[in-house]
């Protein structure tokens, strides 16, 4: 056991704060908002961040990255002081996380250099057209199919719950190209412009009152041939990696971290007959459990760095982070709730509603990540089969012997 | 950056889970709790050579002087083998009270016997965890008079060290007026006694040493804690095993979706479980000012997640679970008393909370 990271990542630290200090006030949003995507000044941010090597920096420079080697010491103190100056990281979300490491790995050069630079930079939203009302868990059991006229693919079908598509200039989409062959082998991932004719979004209002996803419907849409990554009937493979970047984004400790200190702040503020709910046993009670929780996934972070730093597999335990921190975030969403009473029921619209109506935000937006990128029942069987080796599911089994489930 | 065991304390588990294999199977540990002892004395000497009896001794008194982080490796094979032995008690609470409280004649008297197995000690404080009715010591005169509780490991024990507020006293189990009554409890895998004083004279006092009754409390409650992830992991190996091999509508339970759940809800609540754990174990070590506050929350989050495991672990069995002839019950009694020691997770909570000054 050994904390320290060494001199030459202390210094890299200390620039990194430097910098958040003296430039920070140029972010767009605080962390943890969501600036909006594509905008000028998120755009201007990233910009400045990739310069300094703060954003996309693992990213070849002939793409529009800050061209630096993997380092996951380097990744983790990024994380860390980003999140305690509470400054926006700049892009996130599924084109720059999931699309551009699927490309830089399997893209052909021209498809690199069309859409890697723009989409590192932000100007360029990309939503991920992968799941449709008849395949979710199932998801290799889509049915939005293309036919091959020539050098144009003709799409034809439906997706749903689809991020983001509103506000998006492109899509990744999981398309049957080959409906002769099995279910698994006629897939192809193939990079859709949403202006495309025939294509319409429908945003789906959430729970949440916002459109967090939409409805997209494909009707004769025709993109050329030459927009499939990788080779035809290949994408479920493609797909793939991407699903496991998608995995280790969600339930990231510094998420429930921001989140545990934010109920702390509630608890001390909010009073109930003249005390602090603070001074409440039950409710502290409640937030220390989830205290030692939070700490638990921080420590779990840790290990899971070590690991990677050792080059070892991490086993069983790198298959837990989804299930424990999805559930750990609404849990704290929750007692926040809780610890503001009657008023916790407030949301936006009122000067009466904390931060917002924030929690009550949370505490949805949470259920949603428990559900999305594959659901808590889909991590139980990952973790029951890859982790401690038990039978696999029987339909999964007798279709395909590869992962048949999104997760 | 290295966050994990390393090579030497991957060995040390490997060795002393070797151990007890051999020297200590389940059998033998049945045949240990049915007869007269509390303990195996003879286990207790071998492991002496293995360095286990003294690991947290300084090696001027003969012992290993290992890291708390090593005792929390030695603690989990421990508590896998839900071996009958005073690791708790006299190798990490009473040896670091000695070691933190007492004075250089009485430390050179009784360490190099701890390291060497041939004399064991117990702690007397469960009052200054929670004190609860018809409980409490009292020091007057030059006298100790009253009933302490809970003694962990105290069967056998050579000599007691009592605490009475800041104070500690140290009492030989042979002092005159000094009643020792074991107390039967569900987990006869180790042993809790009561102490009865009538006017006993202490062999020694240290006086004003409640800083280090609070870090040997903090040890022992990372050590409960490994003792409780050791249990689980056996829960859960035996669980997974089980379910491959029980058959029920013609197929192993293991194929039905619920049961895997329960099976990948109990890894799931281990493994992030076993971080904190060791970070708790390397705080108390390295981050003293820490190290107050991850104990706590350490022991407080094992006592739920363990006691939740065993449960579900049980079920996952169906009745067999349940019997006394099968030996998951001995993992589900040995958290059930892990849990209650040291302070139970409310307790705990409400110690953490203070400790931030969030009470
Ligand atoms: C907030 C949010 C954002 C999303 N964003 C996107 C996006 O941008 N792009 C995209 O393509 N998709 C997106 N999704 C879709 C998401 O991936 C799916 O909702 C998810 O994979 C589950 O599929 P489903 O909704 O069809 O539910 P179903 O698969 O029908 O599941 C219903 C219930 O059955 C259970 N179940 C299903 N199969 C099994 C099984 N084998 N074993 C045990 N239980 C099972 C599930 O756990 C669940 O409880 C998003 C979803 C949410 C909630």
């Amino acid at each position: 056991m050994d904390l320290s990271y060494g001199p030459e990542y202390e210094t890299f630290r200390a620039e990194l704060r430097e910098f958040l200090q003296t430039r920070g006030d140029e972010a767009p949003g605080r962390a943890g908002e969501v600036a909006s995507l594509g905008g000028e000044s998120l755009v201007r941010w990233q910009k400045l961040l990739i310069e300094h090597g703060y954003a996309a920096r693992n990213i070849p420079k002939e793409y529009g990255g800050a061209g630096a080697e993997p380092d996951p010491l380097i990744a983790t103190i990024l994380s860390e002081e980003f999140g305690r100056a509470r400054v926006s990281r700049g892009v996130a979300g599924q084109g720059i996380d999931m699309l551009v490491p699927t490309l830089l790995e399997h893209g052909s050069e021209e498809q690199k250099r069309s859409y890697v630079p723009p989409t590192v930079t932000g100007e360029m939203v990309w939503c991920q057209g992968y799941s449709e009302p008849g395949a979710g868990s199932d998801l290799a059991a889509i049915q939005t199919h293309g036919r091959v006229e020539g050098d144009t693919l003709v799409i034809n079908g439906q997706k749903i719950w689809t991020s983001t598509a509103q506000f998006s200039q492109m899509m990744f989409a999981l398309v049957r190209t080959e409906p002769e062959a099995a279910k698994h082998a006629g897939i192809s991932y193939v990079l859709v412009p949403m202006d495309t004719p025939g294509l319409d979004v429908r945003p789906l209002k959430t729970m949440t009152g916002h459109a967090e996803f939409n409805e997209v419907f494909f009707d004769e849409v025709r993109v050329p041939v030459a927009n499939i990554v990788g080779r035809r009937g290949q994408g479920w493979k493609i797909a793939n990696t991407t699903l496991g970047h998608e995995r280790n984004m969600l339930g990231s400790s510094a998420t429930s971290e921001g989140l545990y200190e934010g109920v702390v702040r509630v608890m001390r503020e909010e009073q109930v007959d003249g005390h602090s709910a603070l001074e409440s046993p039950v409710l502290r009670d409640r937030l220390m459990s989830l205290q030692a929780k939070t700490i638990a996934m921080k420590c779990h972070a840790m290990r899971l760095l070590g690991s990677r730093l050792r080059g070892e597999s991490s086993g069983v335990a790198g298959l837990v982070t989804k299930l424990n921190g999805c559930q750990l975030n609404h849990d704290l969403a929750g007692l926040a709730i809780d610890a503001m009473g009657e008023g916790g029921v407030l949301y936006r619209g009122t000067d009466r509603s904390r931060e917002n109506g924030r929690w009550q935000f949370q505490y949805m937006f949470q259920l949603g990540l428990i559900i999305g990128g594959g659901t808590a029942q889909i991590q139980k069987n990952i973790i029951s089969e890859r982790g401690l080796g038990m039978p696999r599911e029987p339909k999964v089994a007798a279709s395909a012997a590869k992962s048949g489930v999104k997760g | 950056m290295d966050f994990g065991l390393s090579e030497e304390q991957l060995l040390l588990a490997e060795t002393v889970t070797r151990f007890l294999d051999e020297r200590l199977p389940v059998p033998r540990v049945r045949e240990v709790i049915d007869g007269d002892e509390s303990i195996d004395p003879d286990a207790w000497r071998a492991l002496a050579e293995l360095g286990v009896t003294g690991c947290l001794v300084p090696e001027t008194h003969g012992g290993a002087e290992l890291s708390l982080l090593d005792a929390a490796v030695i603690a989990t094979a421990l508590g896998h083998g839900a071996a009958p032995l005073p690791f708790l008690g006299s190798a990490t609470l009473a040896t670091l009270v000695l070691r933190g409280a007492a004075s250089p004649a009485v430390q050179s008297e009784w360490l190099p016997r701890l390291a060497d197995g041939s004399a064991r000690m117990a702690l007397a404080a469960a009052e200054r965890i929670e004190q609860r009715q018809d409980s409490g010591v009292t020091f007057e005169g030059g006298r100790l008079q009253g009933t302490a509780l809970f003694v962990i490991d105290g069967a056998g024990a050579d000599a007691y060290l009592v605490a009475v507020g800041d104070d500690v006293h140290l009492v030989p189990a042979s002092a005159d007026g000094l009643a020792i009554k074991a107390l039967p409890t569900i987990d006869r895998t180790r042993g809790l006694v009561e102490l009865g004083f009538e006017a006993v004279a202490p062999a020694d006092s240290f006086l004003a040493v409640g800083a280090a009754l609070d870090r040997a409390v903090d040890a022992g409650r990372v050590i409960v804690s490994a003792d409780i992830l050791g249990s689980c992991d056996r829960a859960i190996s035996m669980s997974v095993a089980y379910a491959m091999d029980r058959e029920q509508f013609g197929r192993p339970i293991a194929t039905f979706q619920a049961v895997k759940h329960l099976c990948a809800e109990m890894v799931a609540a281990i493994e992030p479980a076993r971080s904190l754990l060791w970070y708790a174990g390397h705080s108390w070590d390295e981050i003293p000012e820490e190290s107050a506050l991850l104990a706590t929350l350490c022991k407080a989050h094992f006592s739920t997640v363990g006691h939740d495991l065993v449960r579900i672990a049980t079920q996952v069995h169906g009745g067999i679970g349940f019997t006394d002839e099968y030996d998951l019950q001995l993992w589900f009694k040995r958290v059930g008393l892990s849990r209650q020691l040291l302070g139970g997770p409310e307790k705990l909570n409400a110690h953490a909370a203070e400790l931030q000054g969030l009470a």
